[in-house]
């Protein structure tokens, strides 16, 4: 019996084996992407397919610098004009060349599609002119410092000009990536297939890439274990601790660009008429009533960076000034006190996910004992976003994916009409310095800018930064030169099997 | 018979209509705004409110009904707001995976239901009988994720015998497609097994104690054969009609088992639809769902007067 049992499972491996040809790499995400065109696209994981099937004009290094991708290399002609000089020889998935005139269609169709995405990225954006055919002058209405950076993201993905006529581009994408589109069963996975005909084919070893979302985390953890994923993101940090001691797992985390905090309804509607949305010292006193190395520590396993400020650790524009407050109770009563308040009454607003839910019960129990009664309201998440926009809340619990530009990291944030400012913080000096800081190209001018906005949010607090979003990934052990970028993305070049 | 047919599609008719529209206005208490949630982290209010006349959703509901509806009596269910991919395509493509597996699940609960409630009813009161009550009972109330997840450690992590989740088409690969049903299929149908064997065996046990059991036992007629040929022949009435009951449940109510071990079905389409607010999957899936049903009940009631012949002169 027991070695027909053994027989039976060594058949299994190997019909498993087999199947899941060698050169196959599995990749189990956290959900289902969506539409497959990055100018409508909205989604984190349809960004981490992207990164495999469309190649961007630049692209990124893990401490955030620009580097040549489809553009070899770009110059500011005057402050109003970037000039880009493109990759002789490129192609298409369908065998269309790569050229000027390619990039242009796919800037243009980025900015006047209707339903384009990407119209705020490339608002700067006036007319885009081709030089000769691998030059590209983008022309601008006003100076912008975060053209580049968005350029190395979805709004500087070169699809074939030729397939976007289609009406169903955005269920069999053509770009010029390292792995070309092969099928996609929704819900199930998307397949694609190594491009022969790449410009740097040598350095992508995968004949397949295969995405699966997997959305429960122990599921996709499980699967990754026995062998039917190769490579998985956003492990759940409750399993950091066993992952970590499988000698058949790598655990690959990385402090990502994103990060987490609570937002504050300081001027959004009614509910904004408390003591904490109009004094900034309840707000302070919230802020010192949290400990964040408590969260880092409990919840998040230890990949909870604790973060005081927008911009990540791995960016030039962090600065150590705003580094994340130690908590100080004596400190926050006082505020409190001074704010002339004794107890300060209000609803705490969280999708529900069991991380999030963890992190708001200690937030409860911290802030209570520097006289804070806060009531959980755990919130389906397309609920509370559109309550959030109505001012429909006191205090959420938001997070944000991040961009590798500061002022993705802020400027929708706090802005007076920021798109994303759901607290409606408003405050003209601050927009003044936020505004300026978008078109100033130099890194040190710029840096100053933001310090000056920084030591303002830093007082008003209208958002409390809790951690830096980690994106932890998990291998399994014969994955070999994978190495994880801040962005989250996961990017193929170099990445192989061990024999 | 004809007479009658026609007479029953004509009464489902309006409950088709009842249906469509209850589907659209419930749908609109849903919280939350369709168009901030497929617009995602880019809140760019030009394309906002293109996406709100796109997608008609500043019309009012009956205009926005009646919209919708005049597309669907055309056979169009509109596509998906989050991926672009046609509604129609969509249930067409996730159904038969759920169809799969509703009948794997089905034959092993039959598997499992029946002989086990037979044998606790001829052995009513000894051991045997209390161990499947036992076992029947644990059935019910073992939740399918816990039982689901802990399969896969079990099974996929630790034994490495079967995948630990995911689906492949059986056109691709019918052994593999086998190997990823087992499990799933097996949560679930332990689940109705239970009840399965409840009611065999109290179906057995009221046919047991009947006259003709006791004359068959009389003539000398070996036991096996009384229980199987006269016993449960007899029994098997309620069952099947339970049966036919729990596979419709099967088909919407997956749920759970399919989101855990990761099967592109008909359950893990209308939950995801539901949580993206994708509501031209949610009304087409649904609508599907209720014609489904009602077909199912129109089969139900013909073949009834089919079987039997009582009921064709009692109208």
């Amino acid at each position: 019996m027991k070695k027909a049992l053994s027989i039976l499972a060594a058949a299994a491996t190997l019909a498993l084996t087999t199947t899941a040809s060698a050169q196959t790499l599995r990749i189990g995400l956290n959900e289902d992407p969506d539409v497959l065109d990055p100018h409508r696209a909205r989604t984190f994981v349809g960004r981490i397919v992207f990164t495999s099937l469309c190649d961007k004009l630049v692209d990124i290094t893990p401490d955030l610098k620009f580097v040549p991708q489809l553009a070899t290399e770009w110059t500011w002609t005057d402050p109003k004009t970037l000039t880009f000089k493109l990759r002789p020889g490129v192609k298409f998935h369908d065998g269309e060349p790569l050229n000027a005139a390619a990039v242009k269609a796919n800037l243009d169709r980025a900015r006047t599609l209707p339903d384009s995405l990407r119209k705020s990225e490339l608002g700067s954006v006036e007319s885009v002119e081709t030089v000769d055919d691998l030059t590209v002058a983008v022309k601008l209405s006003r100076p912008d410092a975060t053209l580049l950076s968005q350029l190395s993201d979805r709004a500087g993905m070169i699809m074939s000009p030729k397939a976007l006529a289609s009406a169903d581009f955005g269920q069999k994408p053509i770009c010029s990536g390292p792995y070309r589109f092969v099928e996609r069963v929704q819900n199930d996975r998307i397949v694609l297939e190594r491009f022969k005909d790449y410009w740097d084919a040598k350095n992508y070893s995968f004949e397949r890439v295969v995405f699966q979302p997997v959305p429960d985390t122990t599921v996709r953890l499980a699967n990754l274990k026995a062998g039917n994923l190769d490579l998985l993101e956003r492990l759940a940090p409750s399993d950091v601790a066993a992952v970590k001691a499988d000698s058949s797992l790598t655990f690959a985390p990385v402090s990502g660009i994103g990060y987490q905090g609570l937002t504050i309804n300081t001027n959004n509607g009614e509910r904004s008429k408390t003591p904490l949305g109009q004094d900034k010292r309840v707000r302070q006193a919230l802020e010192y009533a949290i400990d964040r190395d408590v969260i880092n520590e409990v919840v998040g396993a230890g990949i909870f960076p604790p973060a005081g400020q927008p911009f990540p650790e791995a960016s030039p524009y962090n600065d150590k000034k705003f580094a994340a407050k130690k908590r100080d109770v004596e400190k926050a009563k006082k505020l409190l006190k001074e704010a002339g308040v004794d107890r300060v009454k209000f609803d705490l607003t969280f999708g529900t996910s069991t991380t999030t839910q963890q992190i708001a019960e200690i937030i409860q129990a911290m802030a209570a004992e520097a006289g804070f009664d806060i009531s959980l309201r755990p919130t389906e998440f397309a609920a509370m976003q559109k309550e959030a926009q109505a001012g429909n809340f006191d205090v959420n619990v938001i997070g944000w994916s991040g961009r590798v530009d500061p002022d993705g990291n802020i400027h929708p944030f706090v802005t007076c009409k920021g798109g994303l400012n759901d607290g409606r913080y408003c405050n003209q000096e601050l927009d003044r310095l936020l505004n300026e800081a978008r078109i100033t190209n130099d890194e040190a001018k710029r840096k100053e800018l933001y310090d000056a906005a920084q030591t303002i949010l830093q007082d008003e607090v209208p958002i409390i930064y809790t951690y830096y979003q980690p994106w932890p990934f998990v291998l399994a052990k014969k994955v070999q030169g994978f190495k994880p970028y801040p962005d989250g993305m996961i990017r193929l070049k170099g990445v192989s099997f061990s024999s | 018979m004809l007479r009658y047919i026609a007479k029953r599609i004509l009464i489902a008719i309006p409950t088709i209509l009842i249906v469509s529209v209850l589907v659209f206005t419930l749908q609109q208490l849903l919280p939350g705004d369709p168009v901030l949630t497929l617009a995602g982290e880019e809140r760019d209010p030009q394309v906002l409110a293109f996406l709100r006349e796109k997608y008609r959703l500043d019309d009012p509901i009956p205009v926005q009904y009646f919209a919708w509806f005049s597309q669907v009596l055309q056979g169009n269910l509109g596509i998906s707001l989050r991926t672009d991919i046609p509604v129609l395509h969509l249930i067409l493509s996730k159904l038969p995976v759920t169809i799969e597996l509703a009948i794997f699940a089905m034959v092993i609960a039959l598997a499992i239901g029946i002989p086990a409630g037979v044998i606790a009813a001829v052995r009513k009161g000894t051991s045997v009988d209390y161990a499947a009550n036992v076992i029947a009972l644990s059935g019910l109330s073992i939740p399918n994720f816990w039982l689901g997840i802990l399969l896969i450690m079990l099974v996929s992590v630790r034994w490495k015998l079967l995948p630990a989740s995911g689906f492949v088409p059986p056109s691709e690969d019918l052994w593999l497609n086998i190997k990823t049903m087992l499990m799933p299929a097996f949560v679930l149908g332990t689940g109705l097994s239970a009840s399965l064997m409840r009611h065999t065996r109290s179906a057995m046990l009221g046919v047991l104690r009947s006259d003709y059991i006791r004359t068959a036992k009389a003539k000398g007629l070996l036991s096996h054969v009384v229980i199987m040929k006269h016993a449960l022949r007899n029994a098997l009435v309620p069952i099947i009609t339970l049966s036919t009951l729990l596979f419709g449940e099967l088909l919407a109510g997956a749920v759970l088992t399919e989101q855990i071990f990761t099967i592109p079905g008909f359950g893990k389409l209308i939950v995801d639809a539901v949580f993206n607010r994708d509501y031209a999957v949610v009304q087409g899936v649904v609508l599907c769902t209720a014609v489904g049903f009602i077909a199912m009940n129109l089969l139900a009631d013909v073949l009834y007067v089919l079987a039997n012949p009582r009921l064709r002169h009692a109208r």
